[in-house]
């Protein structure tokens, strides 16, 4: 067994993608909470298609691709956050808008450029193995910076994603923090793209959130299971695309995706078999008085 | 302990605001003064502009004209000041928040960006749930409460806020008795406070006799002053129009609906 999990890492490039997998699902999933509480999994999965003209464009000046998804990101979450605000039109509408529009650029610009090359490829499904040491600096370090920040402002997020009138009242600046919110949630899919890759960056946005939302009933608590989720299944989907050779971001995602089945059918205070044996009873008794 | 009376310095100044929605006003030409430590009784037909009025104040909606001060000072002034319970808490019901942690909410004001809550802060918090009889439920989460209960929960957290001034949105509207008496208890301990306290409300037989004053509004201001000399069928005909009904008697009944969902609120508490 100790072998069985020591071999892949004689491998430097598999020890760096698993560093690597592990900052990005415990990112993921600590940004993901908020995601997943405040209905946001439509603006995180198009924050990640988005990024494609940034990516694109960085290419075409051979400039670094994660530095031009970043730039992408960041103008597309303030735009959102620009085009939505006051209520000018909807936040759903203005995502829809500016995605689309962030998608078909990337594309126009990948299909002007002759040697289509695997790096875009990699971009859209995540080359875990690829992560060189500059790569895993910047993710360390951004990741750090994101998760320092949501520990910080941790009183103002939780009011503004639970009741925006007290946030008002508080006279807590809640435009402002809506967009740094927006705007960590770019650095997180930017961050993502390297494991999972455009395409699945929502998923891990998503279920390890949704999993621990199942299993608690305080915010904090939900970010520390939710983390322990993504670290998991990081961890384990890298293993299982190592010894079964699949593509390590379909393997990170799907390991996921068990756990919160697994969760939903048994957990102990929402799971849906648990619900089914309560009912059970409270038939009876009905019928008895009746 | 005295009673506030009307003539001293004025707490809140409400100065011809007019405040309208996408252009059509709701409220307009609404000046009245509200002295330090006084209960003032909310009065209108639905749709009088009630809750506006409560947001306004609050600062939730923006005023085309006139102004608000408290203490004398421009809305804005004063962080904190100013708490408001609306009528029905339009929050995710589902969220991972115990009670505590809502109440807790309500110090959040008084916190610098990067301060946490310290021991006297979680004993105002206490202080607040004990006096809204939910220091049991705190642990749990707000989902798993009923109707009434939640509305506690939000009181405690405006309790916890120490306003200065504080609006609650029909807080008697679709509620158990338990909430109702808890509400009313709640009016007499932040008298004891020289808390400034507006209430909206359907009930002019609480209106009359547990408040020092009624403001008696339909989009503009009807009648404001103690409730023997608002609540007289002129004034109460121009605010509620054909909805009012004089008995032969002398005894007057206002006609009017609750909002729908009263009827299912009044049945979740168990």
């Amino acid at each position: 067994m100790i072998s069985w999990l020591l071999e892949p890492l004689t491998y430097s490039f598999m020890q760096r993608g698993l560093l690597a997998a592990v900052i990005v699902g415990i990112l993921c999933a600590v940004m993901g909470t908020y995601v997943v509480l405040r209905g946001m999994a439509f603006l995180g999965d198009a924050m990640a298609h988005a990024i494609l003209p940034g990516v694109a464009i960085a290419y075409l000046l051979h400039g670094n691709l994660l530095v031009g998804a970043l730039a992408a990101a960041v103008v597309i979450a303030l735009s959102i956050g620009f085009f939505s605000r006051q209520g000018t039109i909807k936040e759903d509408t203005a995502i829809g808008i500016l995605f689309a529009a962030a998608l078909s650029m990337g594309v126009a610009l990948i299909s002007s450029i002759q040697t289509y090359a695997v790096d875009l490829s990699h971009i859209l499904f995540g080359n875990i193995l690829g992560v060189s040491l500059n790569d895993l600096w910047l993710t360390a370090g951004l990741g750090l910076v994101i998760l320092l920040v949501v520990g910080l402002a941790y009183k103002q997020f939780l009011v503004i994603s639970f009741d925006p009138v007290l946030a008002a009242t508080l006279r807590l600046p809640v435009e402002l923090l809506r967009n740094f919110m927006f705007l960590l949630l770019a650095l997180t899919v930017v961050v993502s793209l390297q494991t999972v890759g455009v395409g699945l960056a929502v998923a891990m946005l998503v279920t390890p959130a949704a999993t621990a939302y199942l299993l608690t009933r305080r915010l904090w608590s939900m970010m520390v299971i939710s983390a322990l989720i993504g670290a998991i299944s990081s961890a384990a989907g890298l293993y299982i695309s190592y010894y079964l050779n699949i593509v390590s971001g379909s393997a990170i995602v799907l390991f996921a995706t068990l756990i919160f089945l697994l969760v939903f059918l048994f957990n102990p205070r929402k799971g849906l078999l648990r619900r089914w044996k309560v009912k059970t009873p409270r038939i009876s008794v009905e019928n008895k008085s009746g | 302990m005295t009673n506030p009376s009307l003539a001293e310095p004025a707490r809140l100044d409400v100065e011809n605001i007019y405040v309208a929605y996408n252009g059509t006003p709701a409220l307009r030409d609404i000046t009245f003064q509200v002295p330090h430590g006084a209960r003032v009784a909310v009065i209108g037909p639905n749709g009088a502009g009630k809750s506006t009025l409560f947001r306004a104040l609050v600062g939730l909606l923006p005023l085309q004209q006139g102004r608000v001060l408290i203490h004398g000072l421009a809305l804005g002034h004063h962080l904190d000041c100013v708490a408001y319970v609306p009528q029905r808490e339009e929050v995710d019901w589902g969220f991972p928040v115990t009670v505590r942690d809502v109440v807790l909410m309500g110090r959040y004001g008084r916190l610098g960006w990067l301060q946490h809550p310290s021991w006297r802060d979680h004993s105002t918090v206490t202080e607040s749930l004990k006096a809204m009889g939910i220091v049991e439920l705190a642990n749990q989460s707000i989902g798993d409460l009923s109707g009434g209960q939640q509305q506690r929960v939000f009181l405690a957290r405006a309790l916890a806020q120490e306003p200065h001034i504080l609006l609650m949105d029909e807080p008697f509207t679709g509620v158990d008795m338990t909430t109702q008496d808890v509400t009313l208890n709640l009016l007499d301990h932040l008298r004891s406070n020289q808390v400034t306290v507006l209430i909206s409300t359907h009930d002019l037989n609480l209106a009359a006799s547990r408040f020092d004053a009624v403001l008696l509004i339909n989009k503009r201001l009807i009648a404001y002053g103690a409730p023997r000399q608002v609540l007289v069928q002129e004034n109460l005909s121009r605010a509620f129009g054909p909805q009012l009904m004089v008995l032969p008697d002398g005894t007057m009944l206002v006609d009017q609906c609750c909002p729908p969902d009263e009827e299912i609120e009044s049945h979740r508490e168990i």
